[in-house]
């Protein structure tokens, strides 16, 4: 299990230096010198050149890319071009909010998603069954931004119930984490139906319910257990766009997270922030669906003795199909 | 060398015949399905109206009318009109033409990217499919909206470079289902022999691998559509797709903004279209999923 982890830990390795390097590669190719942008029209072209040498940008990419991780490695993102402030702590402050945004949305549609998606399998091709899961395509379908806005419109503006923007109180979660929580909560309660589905036709459900356990036991014993696999999957693959999503989130609502963050080093192209952004995000991204692979590792003895035996070998990972 | 050719020519009509008969299963399985059906329906609706916009819509997108601003619906003007006067209705049915092409090119790029890729990986297998799945890692540890937004930034705001930011940051799945389908595919007994009568690997993969394998990725091609035009939205929405004069839905959401309070129909009309678009390729991609395993639905 340890050598599991370890190796896990390992691949991050290649994975975190091929993010920087696109990256850098990236704004690299971008049209528009990040000097001149930053001097503005009115600067001469000796101010520009300084200050491109000051910034190493007339270094060749292989030098600045081994500068960047060198300096990652020592903990140190850069400093904004707009703020002149370093990256990281301006991160670390911001870093909070994000979390709290993104945790918030997952545990509250993992909550709603799971329930509404067991009972929808329960009952399925029922009237209950059909309306559920064209709701929960509806929601799917549905754009979080405009959901957002239609929000702040009748809970903010009309009714004025909750703040329209802002996390001074806690009142100010509640609209954010709604909107980004919808999608969500549609795409696990889909995911948990058509798994129990799947799982209620093995011949271990036949074998307990000729035993004559309860329904009940029979779904949440035998069945839940072995459906949730590919529903932890999704979860993990639903932190991810949560993350994407939160930039919009971030931005509507006003919480100074990481995603307003890169989004203003997007616009004002800033891009040690944008840089560090990506590579923060990415990392937490990383992070989880690692503890997701190990959780399922615990959880399966069938991976587990999958990895025991070839250390290379990888599990397919969903999520990818949302 | 005749011969042969002419062994290709029947089984090709073989072949051709079979895969008639199996897109009419598909389509008799899809009949039934009442939602799918419906929702081909929107879809081919919506093209139309795109095909059609300049006479459909009752004035051009541009049409300014300092008078009418932030009119209410009228006769004239059934929708009423934005801040600059101008029809919303007529904007919205133009606006079909910029989501359908951010749904359509952009999916079209990134699942031609992704069954290359997937069909080589699969494969040639061994280094060739390592290098390609690491490659895929590192794509899949962003973000995608994150990808397609900093993509979008970099290359600068335009239709275009939205399309190409959706295209490229949309890869990977198309091409892992492609690979896991390839894996199947590859072990058949055609590629054997086709193999056998010393095919090139580049003939194999177009002849016989990629028509073999790429029926699961159908469904993932239909719902990518709807995402993308919901991407493309929310990138529009953010300021890095569709650029003014030329209306968009997300776009038309993002100017309405501002003035929510006021007139919080302005925002409701983009949302609903780029809903129901998103809606409808959902709907579809279910009931062709349904229709290609419909030991799924029973």
């Amino acid at each position: 299990m340890l050598r599991y982890i370890g190796n896990r830990l390992l691949l991050l390795i290649p994975v975190l230096l091929g993010i920087s390097l696109v990256v850098l590669v990236l704004i690299d190719i971008t049209p528009g010198d990040p000097a001149r942008m930053l001097l503005g029209a009115q600067a001469t072209q000796q101010q520009v050149d300084d200050l491109r040498e000051e910034l190493g940008l007339n270094d060749p990419l292989p030098v600045r890319y081994v500068r960047f991780i060198w300096n990652v490695l020592h903990g140190d993102l850069g400093t904004s071009l707009m703020t002149k402030r370093p990256i990281v702590d301006e991160m670390l402050q911001r870093f909070p909010y994000t979390l709290m945004l993104v945790s918030l949305s997952i545990v509250l549609s993992v909550l709603l998603g799971i329930p509404i998606g067991i009972y929808a399998s329960t009952h399925q091709n029922t009237w209950k069954d059909n309306t559920a899961m064209f709701l929960a395509l509806f929601c799917v379908s549905m754009p979080s931004f405009w959901f957002a806005l239609l929000m702040i419109r009748l809970f903010g503006v009309q009714l004025r119930w909750l703040p329209i923007s802002g996390v001074a109180t806690w009142k100010g979660w509640i609209l954010p984490c709604i909107a980004m929580a919808l999608g969500l909560t549609a795409l696990i309660a889909r995911q948990m139906r058509s798994d129990l589905l799947e799982v209620i036709r093995q011949d271990y459900i036949t074998t307990a319910r000729a035993k004559g356990l309860s329904e009940g036991k029979v779904i949440y014993r035998h069945g839940l257990k072995n459906a949730m696999i590919p529903v932890i999957m999704v979860i993990g693959g639903v932190f991810g766009s949560s993350l994407g999503g939160s930039l919009i989130a971030e931005v509507i609502y006003s919480i100074p997270g990481l995603g307003q963050y890169i989004m203003s080093g997007l616009n004002n192209r800033d891009y040690p922030v944008i840089q560090g952004g990506i590579l923060i995000l990415s990392t937490m991204f990383a992070i989880v669906i690692l503890l997701v692979d190990v959780l399922f590792a615990l959880v399966d003895p069938r991976i587990r003795s999958q990895y025991a035996r070839k250390s290379k070998g990888r599990g397919k990972r969903v999520g990818d199909e949302t | 060398m005749r011969e042969k050719a002419k062994e290709g020519g029947s089984v090709l009509e073989t072949k051709r015949k079979r895969k008639k008969s199996r897109l009419y299963e598909i389509w008799r399985q899809l009949k039934k399905n009442k939602l799918a059906v419906v929702a081909l329906i929107v879809l081919v609706l919506l093209v139309l109206l795109a095909i059609f916009a300049p006479l459909l819509a009752p004035y051009p997108y541009e049409k300014q009318n300092s008078k009418l601003s932030y009119a209410g619906p009228s006769a004239d003007y059934l929708l009423g009109n934005d801040k600059l006067g101008r029809d919303i209705l007529s904007r919205l049915i133009y606006g079909s033409r910029q989501s359908l092409q951010m749904g359509v090119i952009a999916v079209a790029i990134a699942a031609t990217i992704g069954i290359l890729l997937g069909a080589v990986a699969g494969f040639y297998g061994r280094w060739v499919d390592n290098l390609c799945m690491r490659l895929l890692d590192i794509y899949q540890a962003m973000p995608m909206f994150l990808l397609c937004v900093s993509l979008a930034a970099i290359m600068g705001p335009s239709l275009r470079n939205a399309i190409i930011a959706l295209g490229i940051g949309t890869v990977p799945g198309y091409a892992r289902i492609m690979r896991a389908s390839v894996l199947t595919v590859r072990e058949k007994e055609y590629v054997e022999a086709a193999k056998a009568i010393d095919a090139s690997n580049a003939r194999i993969i177009r002849k016989h691998i990629i028509p073999n394998a790429i029926a699961p990725l159908i469904v993932q091609i239909t719902m990518g559509v709807g995402g993308c035009i919901m991407s493309g939205a929310a990138l529009s929405f953010i300021g890095l797709g569709v650029q003014p004069p030329i209306p968009e839905w997300g776009a038309m959401i993002s100017d309405a903004r501002s003035v929510m309070r006021e007139h919080p129909t302005l925002a409701l009309y983009p949302g609903i279209c780029i809903m129901l678009s998103v809606l409808a390729c959902n709907l579809l991609g279910d009931g062709l999923r349904d229709a290609l395993d419909p030991r799924l639905k029973n």
